[in-house]
């Protein structure tokens, strides 16, 4: 599918020529790994332990490599992740990320793929600050068929936050998905924003479940790991979703967050349509990183 | 950060060498491993990375350590040297047409910042006492239309739109007929985000182009790109030709490493920076500047300068 075809390549061209494990072998997957945005120490932890586990099967063929490389990132990526439930009624989501990523777009997918689930969907506009993205989010909406609460441009986001709150609980929603603009991770005064966008959906809506996803690009490279460790200092982020899959970058940073922070993908971007969202899925993620 | 010790790392490295004359090659070779880390964690492409390596060893190994310097801060200054003349050394600025109007084509990848620069761009021309037209193409985005609007509104310059329905080749003509009527000397075209093997969309820039004949093709990349930024630079390069490169969002922490991959893959000028979402925050690009902050050792390096 469209996913796979565009993460393959790479590492299928490199292991083609090796006919026994060795250091150079090793040299080329190290290679591979750091061009799909691993990370430096990612990687030589990954490629470590390969070296061990080849050692310890007395692996000789190399075919055997990709399959050992998807393992360990498989295991890095669902290492003490529970298999995601459905969300519980009511939920509130927060989609949180640094400008640009893709949060108002995933915002759509998410709504259109919650409602048909038969659920009921309201949007907050908290992004009040960048040039008609409230307008944006509204076109989403329509598509959907789904209201979105909102204020004037430059309102305080988090009054935006607590109006849909309001609204979600009067109109018994099921679920309220709050966006909010694009703010780069060392804003304090924008983070502090975050934060207190929490705290008015924490205290208006105590008994609901809370999720707060982290929207990265895949583009991006070892940043998106320093993105994480301060998004999750203002926010409880449950989940990442990794968006813009279907170019040609790996996003393989989520490895070396997860293997850091331990928080999960929930979801990749594969386009700019309403249905360009899947699941994230480690095995398929992690094989399709190396043209299995 | 990791980042912050090479200074720190290199000199354990060099450690025993106190007191010796020249560097040699095994000196050098553990050096550069310090330095190849750093630059990768910094998100300068694998590839060249390795030639950078390269040249800076060919140039470190038999140099004479320095009064003054130890051997650590000798191979810095190289490494530091070498980034800057790659970057390009000097500032590269705007060109404009001398039969006017000057056309500027902004072309990128999905959020990449081109709207919002372009909208810098234009209320800086403005200032400079041009007459800038912005001229919306994105029929695709939801909502980019009005996006450039607001913008355009803010800055007090006009935007050319005809709506999501007609085709972006057209819109750009009729662009160019109306920046003639209106006696606009600049044209900023503001373009949907793409992927660079979108075979379609890509075909629709270089109908543009051929509709318009811009002065420069300016290709808008985040600074906090990874690995793939070579991919896309190059890609829109190749398929395109880019004239120069605006790199965005380096008011975040990102060590920017991008902006040494797009240059020397492409070998076209970063000509802007954004520093923000506001009008003044598009700035000119200073290669020595981004080499420091790609090394994340400013103030090493102007240590080192001053011996
Ligand atoms: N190719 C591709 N493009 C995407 C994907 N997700 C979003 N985009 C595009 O990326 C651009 C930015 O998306 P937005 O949803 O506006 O991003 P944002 O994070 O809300 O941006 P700000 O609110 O400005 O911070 C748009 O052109 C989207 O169409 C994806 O999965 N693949
Ligand atoms: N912090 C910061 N944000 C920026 C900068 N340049 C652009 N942005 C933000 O990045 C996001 C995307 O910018 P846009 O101008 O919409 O990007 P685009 O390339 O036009 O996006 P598409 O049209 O969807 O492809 C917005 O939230 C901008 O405000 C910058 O230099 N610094
Ligand atoms: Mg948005
Ligand atoms: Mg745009």
């Amino acid at each position: 599918d469209k996913t796979r075809k565009n993460i393959m390549g790479g590492v299928d061209a490199v292991l083609g020529g090796f006919t026994q494990i060795d250091e150079d072998l090793f040299e080329e997957l190290e290679e591979a790994l750091i061009m799909a945005d691993m990370g430096v120490q990612t990687t030589m932890s990954i490629v470590e332990n390969l070296r061990k586990r080849v050692k310890r099967e007395h692996a000789t063929d190399p075919s055997l490599i990709k399959g050992m490389l998807a393992d360990e990132i498989t295991t890095i990526l669902s290492d003490g992740v529970q298999e995601e439930e459905s969300l519980p009624n009511p939920s509130v989501i927060l989609v949180i990320g640094v400008n640009g990523v893709g949060k108002t777009t995933t915002i759509g997918k998410l709504a259109s793929r919650y409602k048909s689930e038969g659920r009921t969907v309201l949007l907050a506009a908290a992004d009040t600050f960048r040039a008609a993205a409230i307008d944006q989010l509204e076109v989403w909406g329509q598509r959907s068929g789904i209201e979105v609460i909102k204020q004037e441009e430059n309102s305080d986001p988090a009054a935006v936050v607590f109006d849909a709150v309001h609204a979600a609980k009067n109109q018994k929603s099921d679920l309220l998905i709050c966006d909010t603009a694009g703010r780069l991770h060392n804003k304090k005064n924008l983070m502090e924003e975050l934060r207190k966008i929490g705290k008015v959906i924490e205290r208006e809506h105590p008994n609901a479940h809370k999720e707060v996803y982290l929207v990265l690009d895949a583009t991006t490279g070892q940043n998106a790991l320093q993105q994480a460790k301060l998004f999750q200092e203002v926010a409880d982020i449950t989940g990442i979703i990794l968006t813009k899959l279907d170019g040609t970058a790996k996003g393989g940073i989520v490895v070396a967050i997860k293997s850091e922070l331990q928080i999960p993908v929930r979801y990749i971007g594969v386009g700019e349509s309403i249905n360009d969202l899947q699941k994230f899925d480690a095995r398929e993620f992690a094989k399709a990183l190396f043209g299995e | 950060m990791a980042f912050e010790n090479l200074s720190a790392k290199l000199q354990e490295v060099f450690k025993q060498l106190r007191g010796k004359g020249v560097l040699t090659e095994d000196d050098v070779k553990a050096a550069m491993r310090e330095v190849k880390i750093a630059l990768l964690e910094a998100d300068v492409n694998f590839k060249i990375v390795k030639d950078f390596i390269k040249t800076v060893t060919d140039r470190a190994v038999g140099v004479e350590v320095l009064q003054g310097l130890n051997p650590g801060q000798q191979v810095i200054k190289i490494v530091n040297e070498e980034l800057i003349s790659l970057m390009g050394s000097t500032q590269s600025r705007l060109t404009y047409s001398n039969r006017p109007p000057t056309v500027y084509m902004m072309v990128g990848l999905q959020g990449a910042g081109k709207t919002t620069s372009s909208g810098k761009l234009a209320g800086q021309l403005r200032k400079q006492g041009r007459n800038p037209l912005l001229v919306a193409c994105d029929i695709y985005r939801p909502a980019a239309i009005k996006q450039l609007q607001v913008v355009g509104k803010n800055y007090g310059i006009p935007v050319f739109e005809m709506g999501t329905e007609v085709s972006p080749v057209e819109i750009s003509k009729k662009a160019l007929e109306y920046a003639a009527e209106q006696h606009h000397d600049v044209v900023l075209i503001d373009t949907a985000g793409r992927l660079h093997i979108n075979e379609e969309l890509m075909q629709e820039l270089l109908d543009i182009k051929a509709t318009v004949r811009p002065q420069e093709v300016l290709l808008v990349v985040d600074a906090m790109t990874g690995q793939d930024a070579v991919t896309v630079a190059g890609s829109f390069d190749s398929q395109l030709g880019v004239d120069g490169i605006i790199m965005t969002k380096l008011d975040g922490d990102a060590r920017g490493g991008a902006a040494l991959s797009v240059r020397s893959v492409t070998n076209k000028p970063i000509k802007y920076i954004g520093m923000g979402e506001k009008m003044e925050d598009l700035e000119p690009f200073y290669p020595d500047r981004m080499a420091s902050r790609i090394l994340g050792m400013g103030d090493v390096l102007s240590l080192i300068d001053k011996v």
